[in-house]
């Protein structure tokens, strides 16, 4: 590190400055050999899984309707991945937030349906719950000192109890409201979504640029300006291609009506990402959070109120999960008792280990859980169009789950031991 | 009950008088007085279970005296708490580091005091602010400032550590043990980071089991025995054994407690 002339007392930080992707590729590789894989390990599952299930199934797995099916099914995976990406960064668990979704659903089809409710009362009534809930969990978690994991596992039981009892057994409850059905059954009209692509461009090249230009002006070391533009490029293809083959004609081509563009539900998943990244990494409270989960002894010294933090992480994580049902009711049109159930949870918590949260607290992003949640929507489709065991998809889907918290455990252990 | 022999000099920045503390049946700190002058490395010593730590976690709030009187900077104060400690300019630098391992240097030694404009974290502000305190520290053996806690050596997490309580304009910092996981160079490292910390002009107490350090850099050594201060003296009027005796049986030819108080123990 002392061999180029240091111009600082940090000198690393003024090298991606000054030789630019090089250097920054060489940064990422140390980082990624140190055990710090980020989003490598989603980013790899994700091309892997499109070149095996496009070999074997090519002409159900590779085509724009299930591209756009492809979303829908990961949707919901990924707001509640986002929620639990918050409980994982405490370093605990939330098992009970797939029913905590189906839950939501269950309140919003008995007040939509049955009562009648106005939409918007009923989405709030429906999210109201879930910060109850939250808070309940967060009460005996971070107050009496009972393990998330046994707190939660109660809660997965009673929740469940509890949808059963809302909805009947056996029953189903439709749901029939357009606003409701439309986010996961409409669609952008194509001109808003190449606005959408534009917008998510500008901004993050925008965003990035101030960033820069604000660290420049107080004097420190900055990143390239040809590393931006890699990773904005980068994003931008990505995006672009996305909505393209989003903005195709879906339909067979003697169906009687176009289907195209953009999913509602896409905008509503970008926002929240935004929304909630914002939150972790731009506020004092995200701060925090990762503080609790890396040393939650040197965050209650330095002053942070712990136990404070678990509770609106526990409340975040309980509220997105009800997001999450309500993005499950509107893609089935109903809710039955089994809505959240099976393996929604552990495609969620796989969503966010795959994408790089650890199950050990302190590390994760928000977007790990976009990541992660497209290798496990990927999985789900493409995996009853090989084949239609169920024994065989259960045992997969363990598998992958396995692998991605073998990950995760590897390279911690690698960081243990390369110190980083 | 306890034999100052330090020189009068100026106001002490902290003075303890007539401190006593107990946990339940446990007579832990009896009539302590002690010392702190600005500019000045005053090492409190002890043997395990003289009271030492208990001493500073009253004096950083942790616990409340039973009795005694706190001066700090010649007025009476009363410390109900850390942050009562930390308004009045005192820090502590615990012996089991309190960093947080996944958040890098600026993160850690602004944790829980971040800087804001609106909302959102001043990262840039931070940033410069932990650089110029680093620097101040005469601090040169950092890579960068983004670079996360757990990579950096034992040396190098107590200095971010240290660097962490000067960061507040502080007066008094409180150094437990701070080289007691180090390695030779490292330990020299922290040491002339002690010293500097007293150059400029902040109290400094420095808790450490190592003779060495004591005699490496501390003006003053305050040593406790069985809960009572034995003695207060300057470092240059003493040597290593009679320090180590001070430890050990509480007197040391004729500094220290009186026979009969060494047996009441």
């Amino acid at each position: 590190m002392s061999a180029t002339q240091p111009k600082s007392e940090f000198e690393l930080d003024t090298i991606p400055g000054q030789s630019g992707i090089g250097a920054a590729a060489a940064d990422y590789w140390n980082r990624v050999k140190g055990g710090d894989l980020g989003s490598l390990p989603a980013v790899l599952g994700c091309v892997v899984l499109v070149i095996v299930f496009g070999a074997l199934e090519p002409d159900a797995f590779l085509t724009e309707q299930n591209f756009a099916n492809l979303i829908n099914q990961g949707a919901a995976i990924m707001v509640l991945a986002m929620g639990l990406v918050f409980v994982l960064l405490l370093g605990e668990i939330d098992l009970s937030a797939g029913f905590t979704a189906g839950m939501g659903a269950a309140i919003l089809g008995t007040t939509l349906t049955q009562k009648g409710w106005a939409w918007p009362v009923s989405i709030l009534a429906a999210l109201a719950t879930g910060v109850a809930i939250g808070f309940a969990i967060a009460l005996l978690v971070a107050r009496l000192g009972i393990p998330s994991f046994v707190v939660s596992l109660a809660f997965f039981l009673g929740l469940q109890g509890a949808m059963l009892l809302i909805i009947g057994e056996g029953g189903t409850i439709p749901i029939r409201n357009d606003a409701v059905l439309s986010v996961m059954n409409k669609n952008m009209p194509v001109a808003l979504g190449w606005l959408l692509a534009l917008i998510i461009i500008v901004g993050y090249a925008v965003a990035n640029l101030l960033a820069m230009r604000r660290r420049r002006s107080a004097g420190l070391p900055t990143q390239a300006m040809s590393v931006w533009a890699v990773k904005v490029a980068a994003l931008a293809v990505v995006v672009l291609v996305a909505v393209y083959l989003l903005n195709q004609e879906r339909q067979r081509p003697s169906a009687p009506i176009v289907i195209q563009g953009v999913p509602w539900v896409v905008p509503l998943v970008v926002a929240l990402v935004v929304g909630l990244a914002f939150l972790l990494v731009r506020t004092s409270f995200g701060r925090h959070v990762y503080a609790v989960g890396g040393n939650a002894e040197a965050a209650r010294r330095a002053g942070i109120n712990v136990a404070n933090i678990k509770t609106i992480c526990f409340i975040i994580g309980s509220t997105l999960a009800i997001v999450a049902g309500i993005l499950l009711a509107s893609r089935d049109n109903s809710v039955s008792p089994t809505t959240g159930g099976a393996q929604t949870l552990l495609y969620a918590v796989g969503a966010a280990v795959i994408g790089g949260t650890s199950l050990f607290g302190g590390r994760g992003k928000i977007y790990d859980a976009v990541t992660g949640g497209l290798v496990v929507a990927i999985i789900a489709n493409g995996l009853p169009l090989v084949t239609q065991k169920s024994g065989v998809q259960f045992i997969i889907n363990g598998l992958v789950l396995l692998l991605a918290a073998s990950v995760d455990a590897i390279s911690r252990r690698r960081a243990a031991a390369t110190g980083r | 009950m306890t034999k100052s022999v330090e020189g009068q000099q100026g106001t002490p920045l902290l003075s303890l008088r007539g401190i006593n503390k107990s946990f339940g049946a446990v007579h832990v700190l009896k009539g302590v007085d002690f010392d702190v002058q600005p500019g000045e490395v005053t090492a409190l010593v002890g043997d395990n279970g003289a009271g030492k730590s208990t001493l500073i976690k009253c004096v950083a709030g942790i616990h409340p005296f039973d009795s005694g009187e706190v001066i700090f900077e010649g007025s009476p104060v009363t410390i109900h708490g850390p942050k009562d400690a930390n308004a009045l300019g005192i820090e502590i630098v615990y012996q089991d580091l309190a960093l947080c391992d996944n958040l890098d240097v600026v993160h850690n030694m602004f944790l829980g005091r971040e800087l804001r404009s609106g909302v959102t974290l001043d990262e840039t502000s931070m940033e410069k602010r932990a650089g110029e305190t680093l620097k101040s520290l005469s601090v040169r053996t950092l890579r960068s400032l983004r670079q996360n806690v757990s990579s950096l050596s034992g040396g190098q997490r107590q200095t971010v550590a240290i660097a962490r309580a000067v960061l507040w304009n502080s007066k008094l910092v409180i150094l437990d043990e701070p080289t007691a996981a180090l390695g030779v160079a490292q330990t020299e490292q922290v040491l002339n980071l002690v010293r500097r910390l007293a150059e400029n002009g902040l109290g400094v107490v420095l808790i450490t089991h190592n003779m060495n350090d004591v005699f490496q850099v501390a003006d003053s050594i305050a040593c406790l025995f069985l809960g009572q201060m034995a003695a207060q003296v300057r470092a240059k009027d003493v040597s290593h054994t009679q320090v180590i005796e001070l430890i050990t049986a509480g007197r040391s030819g004729d500094i220290g407690l009186r026979p009969e108080e060494v047996g009441a123990v």
